[in-house]
């Protein structure tokens, strides 16, 4: 045994002898007093390895420690569900779709690394949602991103967005994943502070479901996939946890803490999992995301028999100088850990070298209860493999700010309205040219959408829609929304915006919507404000499910996403997954062409709602007010018409209202069908309009009232859809009907859908190139 | 024929059974064809692209049996990146490079038959139009002047692009095949606009079926 490695490494041993000397855990992100817990834990300082080991598990990352006392509501409210078959803690939740199917998804953030070196940090991002999903034992069928980004035309949006979009891009591309959806917007505080959320959902049979745990002492612990390299250590601790400062160069220092993918060795490894999988060689698996080895051995080891013994000389290096720590810190992507029994070892090598999956047997479960692992046969780490898979759980402070009354009285009603036709014609084109509502086909069209052949709705659709079973025409449907301005104003209502939305989504394709994932996007929780909107959108979303009868089914925490002092808005991003009894009868969001007119019919009721509002941020760079109000009982009656409606084959198209309200959703749906509408709103819309505000054209186009949606009806299906809004009692009015070639407002304005596209068109083009 | 990589080999097999045929899966590190009567090498990124598209897979242990395969006349078509492979097994002439723009585009495109007497595109009519989705980064057509004036005069360009030409191919070539128009290498995704439910037309069909008739013939 030659010499470095040997001499570095920092035994038990001599930790123990050695109990004085200083240990660096404040620059891995350690706070005093949690140093001091571990030495009370170990009744020893800890080695070099335990520290890092300690360090990123309980970084704020791994441990959930801020959040978890707020978490536990969304299992305490959950409302009752026959469809979950796995919830919270899971990698990630599965849910029952029937005939035999099981659907499982999650959002995850990949938010600092994105900011570091945009390409490389989506990319892993992708990697990192997809091995999840793979762990769960399902096969990952699509994947969807929710980014936000700093003003448009900054000078760093046009670094930072083209290099994710091409990381998201290339890594999902070349795993052939369809990107079936998300979202993009813009604001100033994400400037410092981009948000990359990436979704994978998966599909398996009910029998197929994996779990993270090892259990029976004397099986083996394989580790397979990439070789461990230097790439991302520490990126948990270093990056995820902490709040960047305002240069840049300090970003460009960060850079070797991003990892770098790989997604042929991915698109490799998903093949041989489901290979091991089928064959019945798992007996529970794990993949390696934040905090490599380290999390997976304890995350293995705590939710199975408690023990395990792992010789890290084992572990197959890409950088033979690496010892202990960066081994165990490491966040080199592609990598899975397996529990497998003796008897099968040989089998599952076997597989493995069928892929071309690199493969070794790293250790063993053991009964004692503790996490040992050795450095050529030298105790570097033994602990309780609990003490790190649970960490520290803080109760942080809570304030709400006094700011937030001054923004809630900054109320929009006072800001000039468009005057008459041409000013609301104006502000209509001026909100479609609007980077946050302009057509995403530069950065769509980058996104292989078609590959297996099973993607029935993509972008710009409403939500994504897959087909399961090509016999049945089973599918599932999928969206995510979140509006950082709402939450800005309130995050409890935000919140339940986000999700009436996604759930609303869901529901105009005709799917009915089953289960919650959110990816939790907010500053640093240090600061009780912070804390406070992060508690505020937690309650929300847990009050919001339960009215809804959708269980949140998991999701992830980011904190830390701030410039400075200054966080970002509250983003809680969510995603609502549905299941469809047949894609074949889905409505598109585009108005048929070429088939004559169809009757359009607005469903929901419009109150004049301006807080939050692209109008007031687009026209007036404004925010503040209230947020609309969410009814989610009424939600949940639309959605149960609009799939009724569906199924009956009543609808044509079907779009949901959500920013720039009506009048951005006619535009939307003439452009993708390609063929134009006229709509009377005066009178027309009284029975809807409280009753001063008959007749405001201005109300009825731009509020942003919740629960809304715009269907267009086949050919002599107006009674039988009148009579379904009846039964569910969802209000509807006749607006108008397609045809033409211009968006038409009776006696008010009207654009040809030329000029109605143009600008929505060229806006990313023409700031991204 | 499915090496590692491959993405839409399952596309190709469910476009192949909708065409009304059976289809044969071959793995790239086996011998023999199987007796299949035509081949298709689909579309994904076959050892990840490495080097450069298409440049690993020529070297399968499978491919041994297709060249002289391809070479005695069994119908093979390459779908984007079989069409990168069969050009750097020199079963078609040119290469493929980078898109202008550099970007990776997914679009529906309007494609016009240019050759309609290919044993894969027997089912059109000469000069049709046809609506399929391409999907690539590295679909710029290229090839130098000889042979471009070669392709024209032979009648071996068998697909253009019929309204922009989205990735800088020269003289918008989408698809080109051999002398004897046996293999034929497109871009476009055929296999992925066989069903309007999952694609943007059933235009492609036709590759599928064509093939069929010279089978059954």
């Amino acid at each position: 045994m030659t010499g470095p490695d040997l001499v570095a490494a920092d035994t038990v041993e001599r930790a123990a002898a050695t109990a004085g000397q200083p240990q660096p855990y404040a620059e891995l992100g350690l706070k005093q007093d949690e140093y001091e817990k571990i030495l009370a834990i170990l009744g020893r300082r800890p080695t070099a390895a335990e520290l890092a080991l300690y360090s990123v598990m309980w970084s704020e990352h791994c441990s959930y420690k801020s959040s978890k006392v707020h978490l536990r509501q969304f299992a305490e409210k959950a409302p009752p569900s026959g469809a979950l078959l796995a919830g919270i803690g899971h990698n990630a939740g599965v849910v029952d779709i029937g005939q035999g199917y099981a659907v499982t998804f999650k959002i995850e953030s990949h938010n600092h690394p994105s900011y570091v070196e945009p390409h490389q940090g989506a990319a892993t991002g992708v990697g990192g949602i997809v091995r999840d999903i793979l762990a769960m034992g399902a096969r990952p069928i699509a994947v969807m991103d929710a980014l936000r980004f700093g003003p448009a035309a900054a000078p760093d949006t046009a670094r930072v967005l083209p290099g994710v979009v091409s990381g998201i891009s290339f890594y999902g591309n070349c795993l052939g994943l369809p990107n079936i959806g998300g979202e993009l917007d813009f604001d100033a505080c994400y400037a410092g502070n981009p948000l990359v959320n990436a979704l994978c959902v998966g599909v398996m049979q009910h029998g197929d479901l994996q779990v993270a745990e090892a259990h029976g002492p004397g099986n083996k612990v394989i580790l397979f996939g990439s070789a461990t390299g230097p790439d991302g250590v520490g990126g948990a601790s270093v990056l995820a946890s902490a709040t960047f400062g305002d240069a840049s160069a300090e970003s460009a220092a960060k850079r070797p803490s991003v990892q770098v993918g790989d997604p042929f060795t991915e698109k490799l490894l998903i093949e041989c999992c489901l290979e091991l999988f089928a064959g019945g060689l798992v007996t529970g698996i794990q993949d390696l995301g934040a905090a490599g080895v380290a999390c997976a051995t304890t995350e293995l080891a705590a939710a199975g028999t408690g023990g395990m013994a792992v010789r890290l000389d084992e572990v197959p290096l890409r950088d033979a100088t690496l010892g202990p720590p960066e081994i165990l810190m490491s966040e080199s992507q592609e990598r899975m850990m397996a529990v497998v029994e003796p008897g099968r070892v040989a089998e599952f090598l076997a597989v493995c070298a069928k892929w071309d999956v690199r493969a070794a047997v790293v250790g063993e479960v053991t009964g004692t209860g503790r996490l040992v692992m050795t450095w050529h046969g030298e105790p570097v780490v033994d602990i309780p493999a609990a003490t790190a898979a649970d960490g520290p759980v803080y109760t942080r402070p809570l304030a709400r700010p006094a700011a937030q009354d001054e923004l809630a009285a900054s109320d929009p009603a006072a800001l000039p309205r468009p005057a008459g036709g041409a000013g609301l014609r104006a502000d209509l084109l001026a909100l479609l040219a609007s980077p946050g509502l302009a057509d995403k086909s530069w950065v769509t069209d980058q996104y292989d959408r078609y590959v297996r052949g099973d993607t029935v709705l993509a972008t710009p659709e409403d939500a994504g829609l897959i087909r399961v079973d090509e016999a049945t025409g089973l599918g599932i449907a999928l969206a995510t929304d979140g509006n950082g301005r709402y939450c800005r104003l309130d995050p409890y209502l935000g919140t339940q915006l986000a999700l009436g939305e996604a759930y609303r989504n869901v529901a105009a394709t005709g799917a009915r919507p089953l289960a919650v994932t959110n990816c939790l996007n907010f500053g640093s929780p240090e600061d009780p404000a912070v804390m406070w909107q992060f508690a505020e959108a937690v309650r929300g979303l847990a009050d919001g499910c339960a009215v809804l009868g959708v269980p949140v089914t998991g999701g992830n925490v980011s904190f830390y996403n701030q410039t400075g002092t200054t966080p970002i808005h509250p983003t809680p991003v969510i995603g609502v997954l549905g299941v469809h009894d047949d894609v074949r009868r889905r409505p598109g969001i585009g108005f048929p062409a070429g088939a004559g007119p169809a009757a359009l019919v607005l469903l929901g009721r419009t109150e004049p709602e301006f807080g939050g509002s692209a109008w007031a941020y687009v026209c007036h760079g404004h925010l503040g007010g209230r947020p609309p109000m969410p009814d989610l009982e009424a939600e949940r009656r639309l959605a149960g018409l609009l799939a009724a409606a569906a199924a009956a084959g009543l609808l044509a198209a079907a779009h949901d209202l959500s920013e720039g309200g009506l009048a951005v959703a006619l535009a939307e749906s003439c452009l993708r069908g390609g063929v134009g509408c006229t709509v009377q709103l005066s009178g027309q819309l009284s029975g809807q309009l409280s009753g001063s505000l008959a007749g405001d054209p201005f109300t009825a186009l731009f509020s942003e009232s919740a629960g809304r949606c715009v269907v267009a009806l086949q050919p002599g299906a107006d009674e039988a859809f009148a009579s379904l809004c009846a039964e569910y009692e969802v209000p509807a009015q006749n607006i108008g009907a397609t045809g033409g070639g211009s968006l038409t407002v009776t006696d008010c304005f009207s654009v040809p859908l030329d000029e109605l596209g143009a600008g929505h068109v060229r806006t990313l083009p023409e700031l991204f190139g | 024929m499915t090496f590692p990589g491959s993405l839409d080999d399952r596309d190709a097999a469910r476009a192949v059974t909708a065409a009304g045929a059976e289809p044969v899966v071959l793995w790239h590190g086996d011998r023999g064809l199987k007796g299949v009567d035509a081949v298709i090498l689909p579309g994904g990124f076959s050892y990840g692209d490495y080097l450069r598209c298409g440049a690993i897979a020529r070297f399968a242990p499978v491919m041994s049996d297709l060249v002289p395969a391809a070479r005695a006349g069994l119908p093979v078509l390459g779908i984007c990146n079989g069409f990168q492979i069969l050009c750097e097994a020199h079963l078609l002439p040119g290469a493929l490079t980078r898109n202008a723009g550099l970007r990776f585009i997914n679009r529906d495109l309007p494609l016009r038959v240019e050759n309609a007497r290919t044993a894969w595109t027997r089912a059109y009519a000469g000069g049709e139009r046809i609506v399929v989705p391409l999907k690539s980064g590295e679909g710029a057509y290229a090839a130098d002047p000889g042979t471009l004036a070669d392709l024209e005069a032979s009648g071996a360009v068998v697909l253009r692009y019929a309204a922009d030409n989205p990735n800088g191919s020269a003289a918008a070539i989408a698809g080109v095949c051999n002398a004897d128009g046996n293999v034929v290498g497109l871009m476009p995704h055929p296999e992925h606009a066989v069903d309007p439910l999952t694609g943007p037309s059933a235009d492609g069909l036709g590759f599928f079926t064509s093939v069929l008739t010279g089978v059954a013939a």
